[in-house]
């Protein structure tokens, strides 16, 4: 599905990755965890794009194909998928609008043709309900006036409809209650397959409760410092982090 | 005399003729001799021509108005030609038929096939080709309700006492520099008559389309809505790609009587010039209502072309209780430049207007709104709300608001509300990962922004809108 060698990657000429290498199979779970600063957020911005982030060597294999010779919207189209930790309100474009667009354009890249906008609004409807999401908000802005757990269960809504091969999720647990997070994990759980694979970037442990990652690795300036099972990560929450920092320095 | 003018032209400029379509077209150039050309082409009655003239006289005192935020070229009014028309005019067709195939083509062309207007149900079309109106349908179906929908050069026959009691009413001659031009040398444009307590059974839509190389348009619209009456009127227009500067300085004058309610929406997408800001349509237009009691008078409009826009749709509430409200959407790129905005003048009691304005500059565009909210000394408990939001495309173009606020009644409400913003990279990102590319999801974004004054056109425009606007933003990004 995607494999890392050696990644560097720095934002505003500064470096934050540093020789990253990570091999993610089909139907694999893998959780990132570290403080703050680790480079976890830039990881998810490199893979999928972002303007500023640059990668300035390594290189990065998505199901056969340079990820980094691609523009941000093809990797999406192709089934990159980042649920945003900060996810930005687009006032008067309705959230039908921009998921219809979203579909389209991924299933006219892949060959399928587009959906009729009664298919589409049946499925729109599923989706809002598996995250808890009452109709409306399929009407209302992008996150437009939405609190931060509607825009985490929106950001899931949209991971669902999107269909995606690799999705990261991107502190997606910051600033959610037990309920919140609950659904959100329930959301990812449903959408769990062979030939589907996560990225779960999380500061804590407590996500991991619901989604049980096949492995976890720690990232600490920019490097993965240790990997392991899911028992790191509790290993992690009962030590925190700088033993690892110690440990490397 | 007019015949012999007109042999003249012909065959003095026979070889000028240089459309398909055979026109004739005046040399350019203005003096007494052409206004009176222009009103024996249209065989006006004596006092349509002592209006022209007077108001020609008017014109040569003014000076062109500079206080704008607008710069182009000095514009020679001796190098534009005042009068171009359609030969068919003076046999005007009967059906579509009739119609030269290459005007058909044309409308098709531009997306107006009039075979399936004819079918579309409830729109009335008074195309209007050039300076002349050559095919008007649905003519029969309104007369049935009472309403006139014609070209104002048969108004000016057909209902002389309607015209010359409302004609420059609204937008005197002395109003301005363009107006008292439009004045002298109108060359068409709409009538609109609808009578007491009527409902418009259908909006009714005219076409704009410059064809004549360095032709001045000047059209000429009246709108007279009588007591309790109701019509929804929608003007679109488009050009054709040329080199040279055209003038377009039309004016639209909107009557609305006792309780009557008036509702005009305008696309407009003159050619803005290209990528260089060369060429393109220098659009100086007036248009102005007048609210009688409990009256209402709603300009939309979405303003997408031209290179150069002086454009303010404004209402004189007259009337106590009456309303006025001005959305506007104004898009700039490349090089154009817009002045735009709307004058709302209280001088009734209890008279509200709103003010909705999205202006977008993108490019190396200027992008100014202008408005004035004047509450007079007799308008106790008056009421505006003016929201004024201007949305940036990179860092090459610039927004500007130029409010005015004068109150002169202590009872009056006056309310402001200014943002600026810019299409910010995260919501550009946002889009781009869900697949989207870069001009869909500028376009995108744009509409949204645009949402709320697009919401108050008829359907089919807000489409056509939103189409627009996405051809329009086309080369702003990457």
């Amino acid at each position: 599905m995607l494999t890392i060698k050696d990644l560097c990657a720095s934002v505003e000429d500064k470096e934050i990755i540093r020789q990253l290498s990570l091999e993610v199979k089909p139907g694999e779970i893998h959780a990132i965890m570290g403080p703050n600063g680790a480079g976890k957020s830039t990881l998810g911005n490199v893979l999928s794009g972002r303007p500023g982030y640059e990668a300035t060597s390594g290189t990065i294999d998505f199901k056969g194909l340079d990820l980094l010779d691609m523009d941000p919207e093809i990797r999406a189209r192709e089934g990159l998928f980042l649920a945003f930790q900060y996810p930005v309100e687009i006032p008067g474009v309705s959230n039908m609008e921009l998921l219809k667009a979203a579909v389209d354009a991924r299933r006219s890249h892949t060959g399928q043709p587009e959906l009729s906008a009664i298919d589409f609004m049946k499925m729109a409807r599923e989706a809002s309900k598996a995250v808890d999401l009452d109709q409306s908000f399929l009407k209302r802005g992008v996150n437009e006036g939405f609190s931060g757990g509607e825009k985490k269960r929106n950001e899931i809504m949209q991971m669902m409809l999107m269909e995606p091969s690799l999705c990261i999720l991107d502190e997606t647990d910051s600033g959610l209650d037990i309920d919140a997070l609950q659904v959100v994990a329930r959301g990812v759980n449903a959408m769990r397959s062979p030939d589907r694979s996560f990225i779960v970037v999380t500061h804590y442990q407590r996500l991991l409760d619901f989604i049980v990652p096949d492995y976890v690795h720690v990232l600490a300036n920019g490097r993965i410092v240790k990997s392991g099972d899911k028992s790191l990560a509790l290993e992690l929450e009962a030590k925190g982090y700088s033993w690892l920092e110690d440990e490397v320095a | 005399m007019s015949e012999q003018v007109e042999q003249l032209i012909r065959k003095e400029y026979a070889a000028g003729f240089h459309t398909d379509i055979e026109s004739e077209t005046l040399p350019p150039g203005l003096n007494e001799d052409v206004i009176r050309f222009i009103s024996a082409k249209k065989n006006e009655p004596e006092w349509m021509l002592e209006w022209r003239l007077k108001a020609y006289k008017i014109w040569l005192t003014m000076e062109e108005p500079e206080w704008a935020h607008v710069h182009y070229p000095e514009i020679d009014f001796q190098s534009i030609s005042y009068f171009s028309a359609p030969k068919s005019y003076e046999d005007r067709p009967k059906s579509l038929d009739e119609v030269d195939p290459d005007l058909i083509e044309t409308y098709n062309k531009l997306g107006i096939p009039l075979h399936e207007q004819e079918m579309l149900a409830g729109v009335a079309v008074d195309a209007v080709f050039d300076s002349v109106s050559v095919v008007t349908t649905y003519r029969a179906k309104l007369e049935e309700a009472g309403v006139i929908f014609c070209p104002i050069s048969e108004a000016v026959h057909r209902f002389p006492d309607l015209v010359k009691k409302y004609l420059g009413s609204v937008v005197p001659q002395r109003d301005n520099y363009y107006s008292a031009l439009n004045c002298a040398v109108f060359s068409d444009g709409s009538f609109v008559y609808i009578p007491k307590g009527v409902r418009c059974p259908m909006e009714l839509s005219t076409y704009f389309r410059i064809n004549e190389m360095n032709t001045g348009q000047f059209e000429r619209t009246l709108i007279i809505a009588d007591e309790g009456s109701h019509v929804s009127y929608l003007e679109g227009c488009t050009a054709p790609q040329r080199d040279e500067n055209q003038l377009h300085a039309a004016v639209v004058e909107l009557i609305a009587l006792d309780n009557a309610e008036i509702k005009y929406s305008t696309v407009q997408n003159w050619y803005p010039g290209d990528e260089n800001g060369k060429g393109g349509i220098y659009n100086f237009v007036t248009k102005r209502g007048i609210c009688h009691t409990r009256a209402k008078i709603s300009w939309t409009q979405v303003e997408t072309g031209s290179a150069v826009t002086w454009k303010y749709p404004s209402c004189i509430l007259k009337g106590d209780h009456s309303i006025g409200e001005f959305y506007s959407v104004a898009l700039t790129n490349n090089h154009q430049q817009a002045d735009t905005g709307t004058k709302m003048i209280h001088l009734g009691k209890n008279t509200k207007s709103t003010i909705i304005s999205k202006g977008i500059s993108a490019g190396k565009s200027q992008n100014a709104y202008r408005g004035l909210v004047r509450m007079g000394s007799s308008a106790a408990g008056a009421r505006n709300y003016t929201q004024c939001d201007s949305l940036l495309i990179g860092d090459r173009c610039g927004a500007h608001t130029f409010p005015y606020i004068e109150s002169a009644h202590p009872s009056a409400i006056v309310e402001h509300e200014a943002t600026t913003s810019k299409v910010s990279d995260d919501q550009m990102f946002l889009c781009q990962q869900r697949g989207l590319d870069p001009e869909k999801a500028v376009s995108m974004i744009v509409n949204g922004f645009c949402r709320e004054v697009f919401k108050q056109l008829p359907m089919e425009f807000a489409v056509e809108a939103g189409k627009l606007l996405e051809v329009s933003l086309e080369g702003s990004v990457g």
